[in-house]
């Protein structure tokens, strides 16, 4: 099996208000909240990490979890987010050009 | 507001976070509008790099919603090296422009760098109304040209339309112009007075028919009688409530670094040259005294029949000597859309009627006949 590639869309606003990832699709401005899950793997998302080194080393620590049955979660929600613009999602690395610079608060 | 625009900025007020930011870049400008508000000559502009770090210190600060205006955005020349940074850090980026510097190339950059909107002042869709209200021959067309470039693009374009008297005729068709192009279109009857405090600009306000016009024009307010009612009395509920959102959720920063509630409040809260962003939004007197007020701190507007629907605004009101007080220019809305004078408006009335009549003297009026 292939591994994943994610990395944030540059073209998506973000901010993170306590805790809470608020983004706005690029696409047509419609806002979202991310839950803690989604957040991690937002900010985890800088193209060159494979998804499953992310799941590894920055979900299953928060939450208890089977590695194999985190990564299908991961996956899932990865291929959710992309569906709406709000990641990109490669089985090569997505070149760092066209991410964002991460930003947390 | 969507739902969930609300629930975060009712989140950003419990957690005190500027949500908001209005960031002039300039007050230069390449137009030179009748009711424009401001002085157009630079008194030391942020260089590039003191914008970046305030850029920095307001996403530290959780700023989401970033507004870049002027003056004219586009008249300086590191503009796109700003807009390249703000959306490195993530910021929802709106730009007000009057759009006569954007060409095709400009409208492909501004579509790459993920430009939530863009507002662009038309004020009329004929020429000679537009051209003689910003002064510049031939800006109606280079405007128009700009929001067919940025159409082209997939970019969401919002025409913002400001009624005053040279335009009064002209509202309805600026809002066929731009359903004809394909964008959203807004108008507002405010004149704004002057930062330095000069009230002359608002001599070019619409008089009281006009401003009842377009209260009952249904394409503009949807359901007439709903727009037009005088509002319920003002619960506990109304009362406790906040005048609006500067100080609470927005703020503005000017292209001298000063910060102050809102645009239209020009009251100095700090200056971020000086002091951190983040330090001037949590701890300034000023800031913290507007943050202080409540619709039931009002001084005379608790006592009106439209205050808990009016469109006041603490800004107009400071500027007219009373940050508590009313706003002259939403009471004459207010009278306009109701047809119910404001208490302000009564209160003035009855210290006329008491003004000593001067009349001549019987003596001096029988010597002269």
């Amino acid at each position: 099996m292939s591994r994943l590639f994610v990395a944030r869309n540059p073209r998506v606003a973000a901010r993170c208000l306590d805790g809470e990832m608020m983004i706005m699709s690029g696409r047509d401005s419609t806002l979202f909240t991310l839950n803690r899950t989604a957040t991690i793997l937002w900010q985890a998302a800088d193209g060159t990490t494979p998804l499953d080194e992310i799941v590894q080393s920055k979900i299953c620590p928060e939450f208890d979890v089977e590695p194999a049955e985190a990564l299908h979660d991961a996956e899932t929600l990865a291929r959710e987010l992309a569906s709406h613009e709000i990641l990109q999602i490669s089985e090569e690395p997505i070149a760092p050009a066209t991410a964002l610079a991460g930003e947390s608060r | 507001m969507s739902g969930l625009l609300q629930e975060m900025t009712e989140k950003a007020l419990a957690l005190n976070i500027p949500l908001s930011v209005q960031l002039d870049l300039t007050y230069r400008c390449n137009e030179r509008c009748v009711h424009c508000y401001l002085d157009h000559d630079d008194h030391g502009e942020m260089t590039t790099e003191e914008i970046k770090h305030l850029l920095d210190e307001m996403a530290a600060a959780g700023v989401f919603i970033l507004t870049l205006s002027g003056g004219e955005i586009f008249v300086r020349k590191d503009f796109f090296e700003i807009l390249e940074y703000a959306r490195q850090r993530t910021f929802c980026v709106k730009l007000k422009t009057n759009a006569i510097l954007i060409g095709e190339a400009e409208a492909a950059r501004i579509r790459d760098l993920g430009v939530e909107s863009i507002q662009i002042s038309i004020y009329s869709h004929r020429p000679e109304v537009h051209d003689g209200i910003t002064l510049v021959r031939g800006s109606l067309e280079r405007s128009l040209d700009a929001i067919r470039f940025l159409k082209s693009q997939g970019l969401r374009v919002v025409i913002a339309n400001v009624l005053m008297i040279q335009n009064v005729q002209d509202y309805a068709g600026v809002r066929s112009l731009a359903e004809e192009l394909g964008v959203e279109s807004t108008l507002d009857p405010t004149i704004t007075p002057m930062m330095d405090g000069n009230r002359s600009v608002l001599s070019l306000s619409v008089d009281q028919s006009a401003l009842q016009q377009v209260f009952r024009d249904t394409g503009l307010v949807g359901n007439v009688d709903e727009f037009c009612a005088v509002a319920a009395p003002a619960d506990e509920s109304a009362l406790s409530s906040l005048p609006c959102s500067a100080s609470h959720t927005t703020c503005y920063v000017s292209p001298y670094g000063d910060v102050f509630p809102c645009v239209q409040f020009p009251l100095p809260t700090g200056n971020v040259r000086k002091q951190r962003f983040l330090d001037i939004w949590r701890y300034s007197d000023q800031m913290n005294e507007v943050r202080s007020i409540r619709i039931k701190d009002l001084t005379t507007c608790t006592q009106c029949s439209h205050v808990s629907n009016c469109s006041r605004c603490p800004g107009l009101a400071f500027m007219e000597g009373n940050m508590r007080g009313p706003s002259t220019q939403d009471c004459e809305k207010s009278f306009a859309r109701t047809g119910v004078p404001s208490a302000n408006m009564l209160s003035k009335r009855r210290a006329a009627a008491n003004l000593v009549q001067i009349r001549a003297l019987p003596a001096l009026a029988s010597a002269s006949a």
